[in-house]
């Protein structure tokens, strides 16, 4: 299937470009119509996945990406929704296994799918207060209470951040020419003692 | 036949709770907590915590070439009142970490807790926002076993140290909670 | 004296309500025998029958995703063994080819060909772990020894090509760790042999067993619709009669040069996904001894990737040039240019997909990780209930997850 069926058929919807499959960017409010599209007269039948992602400069801060698989046609097609408000329709009603990867996206980002039949979390616990895939999200964690106050009085464990001794260390530049990786957090080394 | 005037040796390490202390015709004299130690070195029933990969080779350790069973230790209980030991195998999140403290609550005494792999220990190399780093912040451990996967030979090795503890034990464990060492009574 | 008690017909009906009583909530915990990892199923019955299942999942979310984000894309190669830690070389490859895709890298034949090789024995291994602990569960404790030791013949073979028994890190972006031992065929022949005795073993011991048949057969049967409306992929779909395979129909890294059958089901029940597996598992070896005759020789990496893949040790040893790559790609990571991929790999568990979002540099902006088993938990709800709660187990022993993947 070529990216323009798609685009004749929702003119507000436009191509970006990629290498190994149709992309198409679709406006949230034609979300549900081009899934029903695809699933029923391009034989679209497997959705495939479906993620939210953090995005950096576009029109939403967040997006939900879609790929469907034609188990028939033996191709993929991606399609790109913006969350405009941090809202996207669902499409579990089309294809009920986008049930749980809706739910997993909204534990992670906090993106809310209107027409949901179960929004909750489903990988943290339901009590969790953070959406951790977000970038402001540190990888360490922020402290909250353990879920269960029983354990957490015996023991007085909380969800502590893990101790990331400074690092990560990787150099998020990009560049050969922008130095060496070092640690981001350069408070301590081996002649100061961290404070 | 008469008594022998040689004692054999003994399988002890420790003089103060020697097995064998002294035969006098078929009768051998010994310390009741020597005897109840030995019996429960090699009877330890392991309750398998089997949380991630580190099961597959517990399980791998249980099966024939590695052979659990050698120690007395093939009889993997699912159940905590019939175990004696918890082996905490794989990564415990903080989402599960209310599951082993329940279980490891409801195990009878004696018992004890191995902490199989690097997750179990320490975090491994999940250091993230969901991941408990090491499981002796909630349980008392006996035995940290490394590795990641530790190989079942290592995971034998720490059952045998595990072993020696229980038959060395005068009437209290020594264990790691929380970064500190703490003293539990037994209770015989 | 005879007491005897008037019982109207009507009464009766009235208190039909009270007699009936409340469905039980029973939770078959994270901790369980026969959940295959932490699993938690939050079960309404009635009786015996369940009504309602909810699995709880996400008590084995490490946050490889966020973790990916900070790692470079030769780090996170261990990350991948561990999603589905039954089959480590499986992921490896399929992350690797993922990665290579986005960086537009064309791979020399002798390295498609280990690829394939790994990916095949993954395959094995994890099958038989799955049938082995499938028929465990439904009380046939010998397979689970038969098929664990084959298992171990198949961890001293990996040892010896990666140097760990199972979680073995061995892709690298643009090729492998190290190439093939000599003499390392020769014993993967030799274990070929041997690994169809055992599943002949097994199939005499479970395929005509009047009791693995009873448990199995008509239990849960998943229709051509309900799989595919799930998302459902690999041997589930297959097993029931959705004939899509990724390396026939998608081939990547070389697939289409072997010859080898797809067994699809026709009810999709228990019992066809466990045929599905066995007969995978007898085509797997058949593509193991196809490769071992064709191995290609040459170069086991991608030798023009300057950016991508370290330069040999010896040059790094000796030369300027060799040496300030092999310091870029170590601490800068392989230089992906931007974009975005979407790649699926034929995983023993389904399709494992990797969906790549990349700023440029060594370390990806967004990793997807699309595990098989959270699609296969996904369709619980709608297939258990009606059924036993003994049924569960058979259940949850034939869809064939591990948390790992699920959780990630």
């Amino acid at each position: 299937m070529d990216a323009a069926v798609l685009i004749q058929r929702f003119p507000s919807a436009r191509v970006l470009p990629s290498q190994d499959m149709p992309t198409v960017e679709i406006p949230a409010s034609d979300l549900w119509a081009a899934v029903r599209f695809l699933r029923d007269e391009q034989s679209f039948d497997l959705l495939a996945d479906l993620c939210g992602v953090e995005w950096k400069d576009r029109s939403a801060r967040f997006g939900v990406v879609i790929h469907l698989l034609s188990t028939t046609q033996r191709e993929y097609v991606r399609l790109h929704v913006p969350a405009l408000g941090d809202c996207v329709p669902s499409v579990s009603s089309l294809h009920p296994g986008a049930n749980w990867h809706e739910r997993e996206a909204f534990d992670m980002f906090g993106i809310t799918f209107t027409g949901h039949p179960d929004p909750r979390r489903i990988l943290m616990w339901e009590a969790y207060p953070y959406h951790p895939l977000r970038k402001d999200f540190p990888l360490a964690g922020i402290e909250v209470p353990l879920p269960a106050a029983d354990v957490a009085e015996v023991t007085g464990q909380t969800v502590e951040p893990a101790p990331m001794m400074g690092g990560p260390f990787v150099s998020l530049g990009g560049h050969f020419s922008e130095g060496e990786p070092s640690a981001l957090d350069q408070s301590w080394n081996e002649e100061k003692p961290k404070a | 036949m008469g008594c022998s005037p040689n004692l054999p040796k003994t399988t002890m390490v420790k003089s103060d709770f020697g097995y064998n202390s002294k035969i006098e015709g078929e009768v051998i004299v010994t310390r009741a907590d020597a005897v109840v130690n030995w019996v429960r070195s090699n009877s330890v029933w392991p309750m398998p915590m089997g949380l991630a990969c580190c099961a597959i080779e517990l399980m791998a350790a249980g099966g024939s070439r590695f052979d659990i069973s050698r120690f007395g230790m093939e009889v993997m209980r699912f159940s905590p009142r019939q175990a004696d030991c918890m082996i905490v195998a794989g990564t415990v999140t903080y989402k599960m970490a209310e599951v082993v403290r329940r279980i490891y609550d409801q195990m009878a005494e004696p018992k004890w807790v191995v902490a199989m792999g690097a997750c179990a220990s320490t975090g491994g190399m999940y250091r993230s926002y969901a991941t408990l780093q090491g499981v002796d912040n909630i349980v008392p451990v006996d035995i940290y076993i490394s590795g990641c996967p530790p190989r079942p030979e290592a995971l034998l090795d720490g059952m045998m140290l595990l072993q020696e503890k229980i038959r060395n034990e005068g009437g209290s464990l020594r264990r790691t909670f929380r970064g500190r060492t703490v003293e539990t009574k037994i209770v015989s | 004296m005879k007491i005897t008690k008037e019982i109207s017909l009507g009464d009766v009906a009235a208190r039909s309500e009270e007699l009936r009583g409340e469905n039980m909530i029973l939770n078959m915990g994270p901790s369980h025998p026969a959940t295959h990892g932490v699993l938690r199923l939050s079960l309404e019955l009635d009786g015996d029958k369940v009504v309602k299942c909810d699995p709880v999942i996400g008590y084995l979310h490490r946050g490889d995703e966020k973790i990916a984000e900070n790692m470079t894309y030769n780090q996170f190669v261990p990350y991948t063994d561990r999603l589905d830690y039954l089959a480590p070389l499986a992921n490896n490859v399929a992350y690797a080819i993922a990665v290579e895709k986005l960086a537009g890298l064309k791979l020399p034949p002798r390295c498609e060909a280990i690829r394939v090789l790994c990916c095949e024995m993954a395959r094995v291994s994890s099958h038989l772990l799955g049938i082995g602990v499938y028929a465990m569960d439904t009380g046939a404790w010998t397979v689970f020894m038969y098929t664990f030791n084959e298992r171990e013949r198949l961890y001293s073979l990996f040892e010896e090509l990666t140097g760990a028994r199972f979680t073995t890190s061995y892709t690298r972006i643009g090729g492998m760790t190290r190439d093939i031992p000599d003499g390392w065929l020769a014993k993967v022949s030799a274990f070929c042999d041997g690994v169809e005795r055992t599943i002949d073993e097994v199939d005499k011991l479970l395929t005509r067993n009047g009791i693995f048949l009873e448990r199995t057969e008509g239990i849960a049967p998943i229709s051509k619709e309900l799989a595919l409306a799930y998302g459902l992929t690999g041997p589930n779909l297959r097993a029931s009669g959705v004939p899509f395979d990724l390396r026939k129909d998608k081939p990547y890294s070389g697939y289409e040069q072997y010859e080898f059958d797809v067994p699809v089901g026709t009810k999709g029940d228990c019992f066809d996904r466990y045929l599905v597996r066995m007969e995978e598992l007898r085509q797997s070896v058949r593509i193991i001894r196809q490769v071992i005759k064709v191995m290609p020789g040459g170069a086991w990496y991608a030798e023009d990737a300057k950016k991508i893949f370290l330069p040999p040790k010896e040059k790094v040893m000796t030369k300027m040039e060799e040496l300030i790559q092999n310091f870029m790609l170590v601490t800068e990571g392989p230089q992906i240019p931007a974009g975005e991929v979407y790649f699926e790999a034929e995983n023993p568990k389904g399709s494992l997909g990797f969906y790549i979002v990349s700023n440029g540099g060594g370390v990806p902006y967004r990793l997807r990780i699309r595990g098989p088993s959270f699609v296969s938990l996904s369709i619980l709800p709608a297939i258990v209930p009606g059924n036993f709660l003994t049924d569960i187990t058979a259940i949850l022993g034939s869809l064939d997850f591990v948390m790992g993947e699920c959780d990630r």
